[in-house]
């Protein structure tokens, strides 16, 4: 299983990282930041108008795709490391659960923002940036899962 | 006018089920099923439903037609049944 998964790596590498085409390098390079900005934009307005952390996730992700399936996954390397993916998967998970055991560390229940750790702010703004930094979570979380999807669906 | 809108959309919705069925064509199946999850975007904007139209847009028309193209580049590009 593993020879074939190498073969078909190699001659996926070959066939598919030289797409040879300036206009798809070039279109695909100009539209991936806009893309990336849409997706921050999303993310950051996931309060109060339709979005999230899920949809702003997928389309950081959708970025990243576009470079990994128009330039290839060697040349696409500096925009997010293919080592990365599964540890800041990982570290989002982490961000939302340990959110949500340090409030029931603190006194309430799962993900009950009002028992967070900062004194200094209304009650209101408090569950304002909990949620906040609960969608931090989820969006690294989905972004990185898809790119690692990506990336083990080749085999490289 | 509506309604009119509406059943455009379920029109060519069901033609493009079809399309992407029976046409031999791999990538052209994956590219149509792009299509279909778009035009589900669209009808679910119709009926007001914005949250559950982007996703759909996003997750169906990015994500899923990446992945189904990376799939069918791993396989022969034809069906062969």
């Amino acid at each position: 299983m593993s020879t074939t998964n190498t073969e078909l790596c190699s001659k996926e590498s070959s066939m598919m990282a030289p797409t040879e085409s300036p206009i798809v390098h070039l279109a695909s390079r100009g539209i991936s930041p806009v893309i990336l900005l849409v997706g921050m934009y999303v993310f950051f307005h996931g309060h109060y108008s339709p979005g999230g952390g899920f949809q702003g996730g997928v389309l950081l992700a959708a970025a990243i795709l576009l470079l990994r399936l128009s330039l290839g996954t060697s040349l696409s390397q500096p925009v997010m490391p293919s080592w990365i993916t599964l540890r800041l998967s990982a570290l989002g998970a982490l961000i939302f659960a340990g959110i949500g055991l340090l409030s029931i560390l603190l006194g309430g229940n799962f993900l009950d923002y009002h028992y967070l750790p900062m004194p200094w702010l209304e009650p209101a703004y408090l569950r304002y940036y909990g949620i906040l930094l609960v969608e931090v979570g989820v969006t690294i979380t989905v972004m990185t899962t898809l790119v690692a999807i990506y990336d083990d669906l080749l085999g490289c | 006018m509506h309604w009119m809108i509406e059943f455009l959309l379920f029109v060519i919705l069901i033609v493009a089920a079809l399309v992407g069925l029976t046409v031999r064509n791999l990538l052209a199946a994956a590219v149509i099923l792009t299509i279909f999850s778009f035009l589900t975007a669209a009808i679910m904007v119709s009926l007001g439903a914005i949250d559950v139209a982007f996703t759909e847009a996003v997750v169906g028309a990015g994500a899923v037609g990446v992945f189904s193209i990376v799939a069918i580049l791993m396989t022969s590009r034809k069906s062969r049944d």
